[in-house]
């Protein structure tokens, strides 16, 4: 008895000594945390996305805690976050700029073929490292969907052996942009845009024999455009928003039509109900 | 000088001849978990240094001016369990009051070990080899090296594993154990080092 009586005293008395440090501990040593972070924190959407520039939700509400930051950085949440922020941190608030992703390419199995079998990684990067991957273009999506698997939301799909964003999904975050090995994914303003769906910037003939909707570089845009905004550079037609006024008449001219007017007026938040954007011409 | 021949003995005994890891087979959760980038590696070696030195310096005064004493040392393991596990809890509120940047870097270790088997292991061998509290203190500092050591190798090995190609079937997880095994295999090395260092 009293055998068992001791062994259940040294365990209790040890277990409860280390219960009594611990909570004085918890007590004593207890660091204050800033409560604006907790409620910055929950009007973020919580995506992680990135698109703000810090590492994750918990990493921008911090920054925006300690001040010196814009609240205008979350394009998930777009106005409606900003305003929460801006609200908690009594600064006034600055509008978003609301930003979707579009893919500077059109190069699915309609209009491009495949030199060569490819049975590897199922990985664009990977894919890139062998020849350059499996399509004809060297410039164009290579369709094993990096940007798939990186998207939040979903947004993105293969079809047809490339990838398609659904811009109504789409939050803008730009994680595809950045994953892309080719780099044909872009941010761009959430407004009616003319978008060149393109990124060869091999020789007129070279791209189209790769491609039936390549740019041959064919200057009629720029000779076309009123505002001066498009130049072809590097045998590709470019589009400088900052002049464009989406007068449209390059895609009314361009003898391939990858050239396109697409409308991404906010549609890819607000009316889901609305049919997807279709790019085909 | 007996006194340092024997410290450096049991040092070099526990890092490469018994290393926790790689010869007596404790603490492979992290060893396989954290081995993955070099800076987690090292990160988590130098967390398990100091809670082994941390739980040494605790749990061999219980054992031998408590359960000793009132002869309940088949208590030793729950006791140890408890003690560890508490005083890691204590460690990390400490850390985050006073040492923030260390909390920043440890933080998400020292949880992890508060039940690592490597940890209880050297403080019961500790025991059981009948050490005294300094040569317990250089034993544990000598396991922690060793899980360091391991960790350090490992992360090396498994960074070419990322760019080998192996058998469908042997993807992940096997490849890693089997690479684990080789690595371990080249411990029984050592064997026998201790015995020379000062014939």
């Amino acid at each position: 008895m009293n055998e068992i009586l001791i062994a259940a005293l040294v365990v209790g008395g040890i277990g409860a000594i280390c219960a009594v440090m611990l909570i004085a501990a918890s007590k004593f040593f207890a660091v204050k945390e800033d409560e604006t972070v907790g409620r910055l924190r929950e009007c973020l959407p919580g995506a992680n996305c990135g698109a703000c520039g810090y590492a994750g939700c918990d990493g921008y509400a911090k920054a925006l805690a300690e001040g010196g930051v814009k609240t205008n950085l979350c394009t998930p949440g777009a106005d409606a976050t900003a305003k929460q922020l801006a609200e908690i941190l009594g600064v006034e608030a600055e509008e978003v700029v609301e930003q979707v992703a579009v893919i500077h390419c059109y190069g699915d199995c309609n209009h491009t073929a495949k030199k060569m079998e490819y049975e590897g990684i199922e990985s664009c990067a990977a894919a890139k490292t062998l020849y350059g991957g499996a399509g004809l273009c060297s410039f164009g999506c290579i369709g094993l969907g990096d940007c798939v698997s990186v998207c939040p939301n979903q947004a993105i799909c293969i079809e047809n052996g490339m990838a398609h964003i659904d811009t109504r999904l789409c939050i803008g975050c730009g994680l595809c942009a950045k994953t892309c090995p080719r780099g044909i994914i872009e941010l761009m303003a959430d407004v009616e845009r003319v978008l060149v769906t393109c990124n060869s910037r091999d020789k007129g003939a070279v791209a189209r024999k790769a491609c039936s909707n390549a740019c041959m570089g064919c200057k009629k845009c720029e000779k076309s455009c009123p505002s001066g905004a498009i130049k072809v550079v590097d045998n590709l037609a470019v589009i400088d928003y900052e002049l464009c006024d989406n007068c449209g008449s390059c895609a009314k001219v361009c003898p391939v039509g990858c050239i396109l007017v697409s409308d991404f007026s906010g549609i890819h938040r607000y009316e889901v109900e609305k049919e997807p954007i279709a790019k085909e011409n | 000088m007996e006194t340092l021949k024997g410290f450096i003995i049991i040092l070099m005994t526990s890092v490469l001849v018994n290393n926790y890891v790689l010869s007596r087979f404790l603490g492979i959760c992290p060893f396989l978990g954290v081995s993955k980038k070099l800076n987690q590696a090292t990160g988590m070696g130098a967390a398990v240094i100091f809670v082994m030195l941390m739980a040494t310096a605790a749990t061999w005064p219980i054992q031998t001016y408590l359960l000793d004493r009132f002869e309940i040392g088949y208590l030793r393991t729950i006791v140890f369990i408890l003690v560890i596990a508490a005083l890691v809890q204590l460690v990390e509120i400490v850390l985050k009051k006073y040492l923030p940047a260390l909390h920043a870097s440890l933080g998400i270790y020292l949880p992890l070990i508060t039940t690592n088997c490597a940890v209880l292991g050297v403080t019961i061998n500790n025991i059981n080899d009948g050490y005294n509290f300094a040569e317990s203190m250089v034993n544990s500092l000598g396991a922690g090296l060793g899980f360091l050591l391991a960790m350090v190798l490992f992360a090396g090995v498994r960074s070419r594993l990322e760019s080998a190609n192996p058998p469908k079937s042997f993807e992940g997880l096997p490849i890693t154990l089997v690479s684990a095994a080789i690595v371990a295999l080249s411990f029984f090395g050592f064997a026998g080092l201790v015995e020379g260092l000062f014939a």
